[in-house]
């Protein structure tokens, strides 16, 4: 399958991900090849096979809702790379 | 450096103190990290003073338990309050958490020495350690080749004896094969055995913390201290962890009790004769033991790979969407807005592969390919697992070699992301069922690489493993070699 650099843009944009022209080459043409490879997977036939989506069944997990209050929330702000006050603080947003 | 148990009974008799272990090991560090780059950050300080605090137990009088003491290194994708975590990513290059992984709260109650945290890929993607933003792990055996990945950091450190026992992750292969490569034991739990509290996320419903060691005993001691369930991983299982270390015994069951399957779709294309030939004696010793050998088979085995490659990108590509400059981690500044911000930061904080494996990923769940790409992929897991199922049916464990090669040179797959992704074809499909499973080392090729056999269980069956990985290793004493670091 065909992945050009056209596409590779469109899903890096997806992402949040500003690729360079020579990634976005390097990547259209290993992600073709990657693609390729996942087409084997076609040799199987899966019509009534239902997916995996945990391996160990583990479902319902529920817990009391305990309040549990975290002391360092100076810690927590302070790993921002900008805060101001309470707040995280970002670039305009539009 | 001596085991757990000998270093254990050298501070119960007074032999030497937990400071002199310690240093010892800090020296080695010092000495040997010029070469090797197993470490990224170590805690020399930090670790004497917890060693200060075992010898003033010891001198108290007060018991101590069989880890307190030991130096540990810790994968540096799990949590260490104070202590920089950077998953060897640029974009957390700065991060130092505010709270600590639950594997690390573990070895810090069973007053384990943690003196380092150990080098890996990007965010554990990689066979290598060649996609860490800072150093590439090379192979204590051959300086010149990998050290395997993604946690090489943690293979590397042990086998060198840069630390006496050490925690790596696993979500396609990534304890078992540095463990293979570097010649120590590797071990991945059971899914959920381990809580992935403060393990930073790469494929949710694969990643597993497990534990390395030069000796299966070393390996069970560490399991056993950090299993369990944890209330804050609700993947986590509510089961009893077993005292593994407790009942290993050097001769197998009774004759014709254990059997064991061998993978034939493991033994074909691809695999180095070397290795072949290894794990082929390795098996016989097996049978001499009293092992009932049989032929097993898993058709749906060599689709784990493909598999693989669209589910972790795609879980990847969800989990990394937290690195987005606001909360942590590095900004690029100066951005306009908000998207560019994002744009840019990611740009400029992650390597190559985690890009590449974010662009699959998002690629795989985008509208109109989810069903052609994910949603095959589980359902393809879904095969593999039963073909598993039906193995266990006609055995207890199952064994084939960990790798299909011995450690490769550095720098000779990195441009064909494909090659690469072919070291982890033995390993990957055991991640997708969820399954425990072991590397053991079975020898060496004819260059001193060393060769490790992946020993597989049916869920929850670690005691059987290590049962098995003992009494082979006591049979052969591999462990008794050490590598040249030249």
């Amino acid at each position: 399958m065909e992945f050009d650099r056209n596409s590779v843009r469109k899903v890096a944009h997806l992402a949040r991900l500003e690729l360079t022209a020579d990634e976005e080459q390097q990547f259209s043409g290993q992600l073709s090849s990657i693609l390729d490879y996942f087409e084997q997977l076609s040799e199987l036939d899966t019509a009534d096979v239902p997916p995996t989506t945990r391996v160990i069944d583990v479902s319902n997990v529920t817990r009391s809702d305990e309040l549990q209050p975290y002391t360092d929330r100076e810690a927590i702000l302070q790993s921002a790379p900008e805060q101001e006050g309470d707040y995280f603080k970002v670039p305009k947003i539009l | 450096m001596a085991s757990i148990r000998e270093l254990h009974h050298q501070l119960v008799s007074k032999e030497r103190s937990a400071v002199e272990i310690t240093q010892e090991v800090l020296q080695r560090i010092e000495a040997l990290e010029p070469k090797l780059h197993s470490f990224l950050c170590v805690t020399a300080e930090a670790a004497l003073e917890q060693a200060r605090r075992v010898d003033a137990k010891i001198a108290a009088g007060e018991e101590i338990g069989v880890l307190e003491g030991i130096p540990v290194g810790v994968k540096d994708n799990m949590c260490t309050q104070g202590i920089p975590t950077t998953c060897a990513s640029r974009i957390l290059e700065n991060f130092v958490p505010p709270y600590n992984a639950t594997v690390v709260e573990k070895l810090a109650a069973a007053g384990a020495v943690i003196v380092g945290k150990t080098n890996l890929d990007e965010f554990a993607m990689g066979s290598s350690t060649e996609n860490s933003a800072y150093q590439t792990t090379v192979n204590p055996w051959d300086l010149t080749r990998v050290s395997g990945g993604s946690s090489g950091g943690s293979a590397a450190a042990v086998a060198a004896q840069e630390c006496v026992v050490a925690l790596g992750s696993d979500t396609g292969g990534s304890i078992r094969q540095p463990a293979a490569l570097c010649g120590v034991v590797g071990m991945k739990p059971t899914y959920g055995l381990v809580s992935r509290y403060g393990l930073v996320a790469y494929a949710s419903s694969l990643d597993q913390i497990g534990p390395f060691g030069r000796s299966v005993e070393d390996a069970a001691i560490l399991l056993e201290t950090v299993a369990g369930y944890d209330p804050k991983d609700a993947t986590s299982l509510k089961v009893d962890i077993p005292q593994y270390s407790q009942t290993l015994k050097p001769n197998l069951r009774p004759k014709g009790r254990l059997r064991i399957g061998v993978i034939q779709e493991t033994f074909g294309q691809g695999l180095e004769p070397e290795v072949e030939t290894a794990v082929k004696n390795a098996i016989e010793t097996l049978q001499e033991l009293g092992a009932e050998i049989q032929v097993v088979s898993c058709p749906t085995f060599r689709y784990g790979l493909p598999c693989y490659y669209i589910i972790a990108p795609s879980e990847a590509s969800a989990n990394l969407a937290r690195y987005d400059g606001v909360k942590y981690g590095m900004r690029v500044p100066d951005a306009e807005n908000l998207v560019e911000m994002y744009g840019k930061t990611r740009a400029a904080g992650f390597g190559t592969e985690v890009k590449r494996r974010i662009v699959i990923g998002t690629y795989a769940l985008s509208a109109g390919y989810y069903d052609a790409y994910y949603l095959k992929a589980q359902k393809v897991r879904t095969l593999i697992k039963r073909d598993f199922d039906r193995a266990f049916a006609q055995a207890d464990v199952l064994v084939c070699p960990t790798s299909p090669t011995t450690a490769f040179k550095v720098g000779e797959k990195t441009d064909d992301p494909l090659s690469m992704y072919l070291s982890d074809l033995m390993t990957i499909p055991v991640n997708l069922a969820g399954l425990p499973a072991l590397s053991v080392p079975c020898g060496f090729d004819s260059q001193g690489l060393p060769i490790g056999m992946q020993i597989i269980g049916n869920v929850l069956q670690e005691s059987t493993l290590f049962e098995v990985a003992y009494a082979y290793e006591q049979s052969v004493l591999w462990s008794d070699r050490k590598p040249s670091l030249s």
